[in-house]
Formats: C-alpha cells, structure tokens, sequence
C-alpha cells in the first residue's frame, strides 16, 4: 500500500482548491491538490460572465457597497442563505477582486467618458468618470440592484483559473492530475484524508493529511441536460455523503440557467442580458416585461428559468425537432460589442449552431446549472459533523447561495471561499492536537475495502449497464426533478432511482483492465450519483413550499413559518436505499435582513411568526443608531466581522468612500 | 422575424448518413497492445460534434475507447486531437462539415495515455514552471482594502488577447520544431512570455526574458513555419507575437 503524508489535502483542483491551497500554503503548511483533469481545464474556466464584487467604479455601480451586495444575495437566495457567511463573503469579495488583479488577471477597465448602452432595449448614453479611469469595471447582471459584475470581456472564469492555477505553480504546489479520490478515511469523528485512485494506471494511494478539503464543484451531470462539463458529476458531495457521518445540505436547491443553447445545454452567458440582450417567443415578440415588469430579462435566474418555461407551456414556444425553446436576441448589441465582449458566445454560436449573433437569434432553453447544495460547512468552511473535513465552492454548503444563487456569485465564492477557508484550515493545522495520528489499521482497512468494491465490479458476474443506468438516472431527473415539480412526479422519481441503486449493485462490466478504464470509472461513479440523485428527489419531495430555484406546483407559495430550515442528507447505513433526512433551522431573530419579498417573483408568501418581532427590532436599532455610520448600524443589527480571518476583516476603499474615513 | 429564422432548426440539414470513424488505438499501459487503426460505424445526427460521436461509441460499441473531454464546449482545451490529420478542438467539430470518412488520431509530441488521450497536462506545467508563466511583482504582500492599481483598458484587452489561449496542445503538436527538439516552448511558451512582457505587472525585463527563451529551444529555434498560427483553435496572433518576442530576443542577444 502507498501512503502519502501531507498536512491539507485539497480534492479538486478548481478555483475554490487552488485558492484554499495557496492560502494554506502560505501559511508554512504543504499542499497537495488532487485533480481529474489538468487544473486548467477545470469547469471554472466555464464562468463567462463575471464575478460580483462591490468596486463601485462604473457609474451605474455608484453607491454599490456590502450592504447592497448583501441584500440582493439574500433576496436571490429566497432566504435560505446563512446571512453571516453572506456578511463575510460581501466583505471579502472586494478583496478577493483586487488579489486577483495584483496577480495579473486583465480584469477590464473603465475608459472615462460617454460610451452608448442598451438598457431596456433602449439605447442609452452613460458618462463615466475621470475618476474611475482604469480602475475594475462593472457590468449589469440578474437580480443586482448595481452593476457590480466584474468582468475580463465574457472569459472572466478562464482567466480567473489561469491566473490562480499559474500562481498555484508559481508557489510550488503540488498537484497530482489525473487521480481521483474515490473514499475518504475517517474513524467517524475525524477525517484523516482519502484512498485515491490514479485514473492513468488504477493504482489506489492513501493519502492521509490533517486537513481534507473538498473543492469537487457541483452535480449538474445528475441532469440530462446541463451547462456543466462532463466531469461535474457531484462526486465530492457523495464521497462525503457515504462516509455515513458528514451531511450534504439542500441538495434539492438546483439552479436552472435560463439560456443554454437548445439542443446542447452549453451556455450563453447572462452577459447577454446583462448587457441588454432580449427574451423573445414564437412570434419575435419580448415577453418577460409581461411577467415582470420591473426586472424583466434580468429577474433572477429561478424566476427567469420559470417564466420561460410558463410562456412555453402557454404554446408560446419555437417548434424545432428537439422540443420547444425560445430566442435569445443580441442581435441589437451590435457587431462590435459581441465581437469585443461577447466573443465566446459567438465562437460557440459558430461552432455548435452555425449562427452568427450578430445577425441571427439564438435558440434557448432553460438547463441545469448549478448546484446550491453541498457538503454541509459552518462558516469556517469545516463540516460541524467529521472533523478535518472541509469543503469550499459549489461543492460546499456553506451557506452563501440558499435556494437560489445569483449570476455572478458563484465564481466569486470560489475565491472568497478559498481565501476564507484557506485560513481557517491553515488555523486547524497550526493546533498542535491536529496532528495526524492515524491508526495504519484503518487506513488499510479503507484502502481493501475499495480495492474489493473494484475487484468485484471488474470481476463480478453484474449485468447491468453503467451507461444506461447513468442515463436513466439523467432522465427522472431533469423529466421529475426539473424546474417545476409536484408530489406525484417526485415521489415516482424517489421509487425509480432506488431502484435504479439497487441495480447499481449489480454492475457488470465489458472491459476489464484495471488500469485506464472509462467503462470501470462509469461504473463506481454511477453508483454514487444514483445515491445524491436520491438526496436532491428526496429533499424535493418532502420540502412542501417553494422557495427560489425549489418551485412545487402543489405548493406554490413559500412558507417560512415551516420551512425556513435548510435540509440535511445523510446516507447512515451504506445497505440503505434512500438517505435520513434532517433539518436545521434558520433563527428569523438573528437575522439582519428578516423575510419578505424579494422584489420579483410572486408576492404571496407565508410569513414565520417571528418576523414582524424581529423587524421592529430593526426599526428601533436603526432609530436609536441615526447618524452613525453605515458599519456601525450594521455592527449592532449583525456583529459578523470577528467571525472572519484577522487578515480579511479590514473595510474597501471606494471612490466614494475612502478608507480614512 | 425572418421565415427562415422561424423554420431552421439549430445544427444544419437533417440527414442520416453513416459515418466511418478510423481511430488509432493503444494502450501503452496493457503489454498486449499494439498499436492499430479500429473502425466504427455510427449513424450520423443532427448536430452531430466529434464529443457527442465518440461519447455514442465510447456507450454503444467500445467502452475501452480513451479520449478527454471536459466542457465539450470549446472553452478548457481538453480535447485536442488530429481530426484527418489536423490538430483541432474535437468538441467543437460538427460531422456534417466533414466527409463520411473520418481519422482520429492523438496529438503527436505528447506523453500518449491510451488511444486519444494524451498528457498535454504534464506537458503544460513543465512548461509554465520553466518559463515561470506567473506575474513576478515586488512586494508579496499587498493591503487588500485599498483600490486596485489602475491599468490602462486598452493594454488590459491587448492582454486578455493573449491570455485566452487554452493549453490545448495544437500549435504544439502542430510545430516542426517540437517534433525534433522535445524542450522547445512551442508557440503557447512565446505567446504566454508575450503576454507577461505586456504586463506592467510584471517586473521582469527583456533580459530576463532572454534567459528564458534566448535559445534554440525558444525563439530561436522556431522555423516559422507557422503551422500553430494556422490551427490556433482561439486564432491568437501568434504569427506576430513570435515574430516581436524573437525580435526584442534578437536586440538583447547582440
């Protein structure tokens, strides 16, 4: 058996595990990453849009701060975000910006003076200031009340990947590509790292680290059509679901992107709409003003996700062979800003449609995007239930997004997390009591067990498919699990996919080479997809409300009174067929903004009793403080800002608020 | 609205040929292997890219069959191969631009991990750290809470131009030179210096570029042939890039 010691083992090798490692690194700690896939080539390169940060630097972003940023997060997410994690993440994603900007990113840049936009379809002149000139600029995106979007032209992911993959390298950390952790090692009450297969020669590794973080992105693969790469297939959440101890939370909270190209799914990035692109039917006609009239096209995703398939659903579609969709019209941006700003949609609209954008409409559909659940965090980014496991991104819960996360906001996480949690890891690995001390036995133990799981998938006399039964799988998901659901639906998707896990057991394969071997690699991680399919049904089928991206067409209202809790799956015994659910509440009177509505969507909502409590507490604190500053009233409604690392507490200059004051 | 706008379904004509794929297959992990051309038959779709072919395959009639895709979308670089014996981004080429026949082949150059998949990964990163592909600053530690330096933002696209390539491996596999000299930077090591030497960033100078690409592993070495210019999947200037870095290179070395 071969065992590697390091003291943080990052699984994943995306924005949020790169951060994290060269935070802890820095901190005099040794990093090992692990990665299916060249870190560059990680899904995070996908993010085309932007990531929000409250500069303020363009002048449709003046008064943007944290408290801003704040609210549109927590209203995007239908308040079920963690609203001191949405504190600590507003503060620190300013910060997060400008790192990225000392370390090379081409983050584009204001040009002072006026320049022509298209809000509301209307042309517009704007004039920027003298004062801005070179700083971060800002773009439009859903559900911000500022342009707070910071942006490099529509490759802002690849960038933000490239710049911290090349620092990664730079300050010599290590990462092994092409493995994959396939279990983690724990005891129960401690995570001490994980058996770790390498996806060139099959060979199983022990890796054993104080400190293991998860950073494995989201789970759009459960879905058939989805934006995601192909190597987002939710396998971090499940390796921390079958350790039978730690909790993935609100798995059933999944974000549909309004405008993956049909029949594909692969993005057209909100930019298009941020940056005045149109909804448009069957008959050319713009129907979202209809729906709501004060956001439009730029309501937030779930909303926009919903309103479409409604307008497809009243037979107000585009008739093709793979089903009905919309247009996405940029043609009114013109040439020069798609080919300047919108340059990926117009090679994909090349590639894939035979389309140029700026002549034509693109054909769209909502698809799976994004995935709000993750392996349960506390703010430290630590699981409150195996410890030394952590997890940062789209694959944690942490819990910025709730059930809805905004445009922009995730690859923003990525970093802000990574910053955050990079330190708080680099903290547990200082404790002298945190010291791996692993018992061998158990790590053997670990290493046979998936040794024989592979032995007997190689040579056991299974005769079923990993192929079809991931595609079946796809396909409850998106047919009963999608965008609108109902009871009956989910509680035949739940029947279904256990039976599709108890068939999962019974894998056979064709191929039986135990070194690179696609066909074997379908076969394990079908087996744990099919167990997170079941926690995302699950969830869904039980949280009887709707609430962000979570629409129940038998219960369409949101319901704080019952359900202002956040679900937790875990998987207790591995001979189940479905996971023990449980909730966690969400305490109205610590909030710092209570329930209401979030300015779009429906306005009918069922209130928590405690909230008219709570505002006139707010009320009066806001009375008594008048005059004080801005951080101070917040300081009294919310303390949050000792929750964060020493070196991240520090408030962000603007142009309109310089730090000595 | 056009009438033809209303009527044309994304992905071309609908037609249901079928399609011949000859891919070189081996396996230099299973001593058995040799290497081979294996043919197979797949019934054409509308729409049809190489990924989704080769994933029908990969499904259908050959699980051994290595090859990587990850955002199938023309964005992480993963998925370069020789299409008919031109390096290019499989995902991203639709079967209905091609003839019935169709050869795949893995990029030459690269370390081979089994049928289509090569080690482009391992590759890059020897690349980036001995080129040291990061922004070398001054001070380490910088006041997070301050404004951000400004840039000029017609440099921060000029930059952004060039820092789009995606790793991807065809102007490498594409270079005479790499064939014959296995340290050469390829077009992506000169175009990454380019894009460092315009950064105002990065406190490096002509000289210290000089040490890193001043020989004939570097730009000296290139032939100018141009193929990588030609296939470059994100048509980066490299013609020009090559051409500026060789002559400030050129300048320093006298």
């Amino acid at each position: 058996m071969k065992v590697i010691f390091t003291d943080v083992l990052v699984i994943g090798g995306g924005l949020a595990g790169l951060r994290m490692g060269i935070g802890a690194k820095r901190r005099g700690h040794e990093v090992i990453v692990l990665s299916l896939v060249p870190p560059k080539r990680s899904h995070s390169a996908a993010a085309q849009g932007g990531m929000q940060a409250s500069l303020a630097n363009v002048i449709k972003g003046q008064g943007d701060n944290e408290d801003v940023h704040f609210e549109d997060t927590v209203r995007g997410s239908d308040w079920g975000a963690d609203q001191d994690v949405a504190r600590m993440f507003v503060n620190t994603a300013p910060k997060a910006a400008r790192e990225l900007a000392s370390w090379g990113l081409p983050w584009s840049r204001v040009k002072p003076g006026d320049r022509q936009v298209i809000i509301n379809s209307q042309k517009e002149t704007i004039t920027e200031r003298e004062e801005a000139r070179g700083l971060i600029a800002q773009r439009d995106f859903g559900g911000t009340k500022k342009w707070r979007t910071c942006y490099v032209a529509d490759g802002t992911g690849h960038s933000m990947l490239y710049t911290a993959s090349d620092r990664a390298i730079g300050e010599g950390i290590e990462v092994h590509e092409r493995t994959e952790a396939v279990a983690l090692i724990h005891d129960g009450k401690r995570c001490y790292g994980a058996v770790v297969r390498d996806l060139i020669t099959g060979e199983l590794r022990a890796y054993l680290a104080k400190a293991t973080a998860i950073a494995t992105g989201g789970a759009g693969r459960l879905y058939r059509v989805t934006t995601s790469a192909v190597i987002c297939e939710g396998i971090g959440h499940a390796l921390a679901l079958e350790t039978g101890v730690a909790a993935v939370g609100n798995m059933e909270a999944v974000q549909f992107h309004p405008t993956g190209i049909v029949p594909v799914g692969i993005l057209m990035t909100e930019g298009c709409r941020g940056d005045g692109g149109l909804l448009r039917d069957v008959d050319g006609y713009r129907f979202m003003p209809d729906y709501e009239p004060e956001k439009k096209e730029l309501a937030s995703r779930d909303v926009v996700s919903r309103r479409m398939e409604e307008h497809i659903r009243k037979g107000k579609g585009v008739k093709s062979r793979f089903g009905d969709h919309l247009w996405l019209d940029v043609t009114l941006l013109g040439r020069h800003h798609i080919e300047h700003n919108l340059r990926e949609i117009k090679e994909i609209c090349e590639s894939f449609l035979g389309i140029d954008p700026a002549e034509k409409w693109i054909p769209v559909r909502p698809a799976q995007h994004y995935t709000m659940g993750g392996v349960r965090t506390n703010h430290t980014g630590e699981s409150p239930h195996l410890k030394g496991l952590f997890a940062a991104g789209e694959a944690a819960c942490w819990d910025l997004h709730g059930f809805n996360r905004l445009g922009g906001n995730s690859v923003s996480e990525t970093v802000v997390a990574g910053m955050i949690v990079g330190e708080f890891i680099a903290d547990f690995c200082d404790k002298p009591e945190n010291g791996v001390d692993v018992p061998m036995g158990l790590v053997e133990e670990f290493v046979e067990r998936e040794e024989a799981k592979l032995k007997a998938l190689l040579n056991g006399k299974g005769t079923e498919s990993a192929f079809k039964l991931n595609t079946e799988m796809q396909e409850i998901m998106s047919h009963s699990v999608g965008i609108f659901r109902n009871g009956k639906a989910l509680q035949d998707a739940v029947d279904h996919l256990q039976q599709l896990l108890v068939r999962s057991r019974n894998i056979g394969l064709v191929s039986k080479h135990p070194g690179a071997n696609p066909e074997l690699v379908a076969a394990y991680r079908t087996q744990k997809m099919i167990k997170l399919a079941l926690t995302v049904a699950c969830g869904a089928l039980q949280r009887t409300e709707s609430r962000g991206a979570h629409a129940r067409e038998d219960y369409p209202h949101r319901d704080d009174q019952n359900w202002l809790k956040r679900t937790l799956a875990f998987w207790r015994d591995e001979k189940s067929t479905l996971p023990d659910l449980e909730y966690e509440t969400l305490d109205v009177m610590k909030m710092e903004l209570p329930p209401g509505w979030r300015g779009y969507g429906t306005k009918d909502y069922i209130d928590h009793s405690d909230t008219a409590k709570r505002m006139a507490e707010i009320d009066e604190i806001k009375k008594r403080m008048e005059g004080k500053s801005r951080h101070d009233i917040q300081n009294a409604l919310m303390p949050f800002r000792d929750k964060l690392p020493d070196v991240l507490r520090g408030f962000n200059e603007r142009i309109d608020e310089p730090l000595s004051k | 609205m056009s009438d033809e706008q209303k009527n044309t379904a994304p992905g071309g004509q609908p037609r249901q040929r079928m399609l011949n794929f000859h891919i070189l297959r081996y396996n230099p992990q299973d001593p058995e292997s040799k290497p081979h051309m294996q043919s197979y038959q797949l019934e054409e779709t509308e729409g049809m890219t190489l990924f989704l072919a080769l994933s029908e395959i990969r499904e259908h009639q050959d699980p051994t069959l290595q090859y990587d895709f990850v955002c199938r979308a023309g964005i992480c670089g993963s998925c370069s191969m020789l299409i008919n014996g031109r390096p290019g981004l499989a995902c991203r080429t639709l079967t209905h631009e091609m003839d019935a026949d169709i050869t795949l082949a893995p990029l030459p150059v690269f370390e081979l991990i089994g049928d289509l998949s090569v080690n482009t990964g391992k590759w890059m990163h020897g690349m980036s750290e001995r080129l040291e592909t990061w922004v070398h600053t001054k001070e380490e530690e910088i006041n997070l809470s301050k404004a951000e330096a400004r840039m000029d933002p017609e440099l921060a696209e000029q930059i952004y131009e060039l820092d789009r390539c995606v790793e991807c491996g065809s102007c490498v596999a594409a270079c005479g030179t790499a064939q014959m000299r296995k340290d050469f930077v390829g077009a992506v090591g000169m175009n990454k210096l380019a894009r460092f030497r315009l950064d105002p960033r990065d406190v490096r100078t002509d000289a210290d570029f000089y040490e890193l690409v001043g020989d004939d592993n570097g730009v000296f070495g290139c032939m100018s042939l141009l193929a990588c210019h030609d296939i470059c999947p994100k048509e980066l200037p490299l013609q020009s890039q090559i051409a500026f870095l060789r002559r400030k290179m050129a300048t320093i070395g006298n």
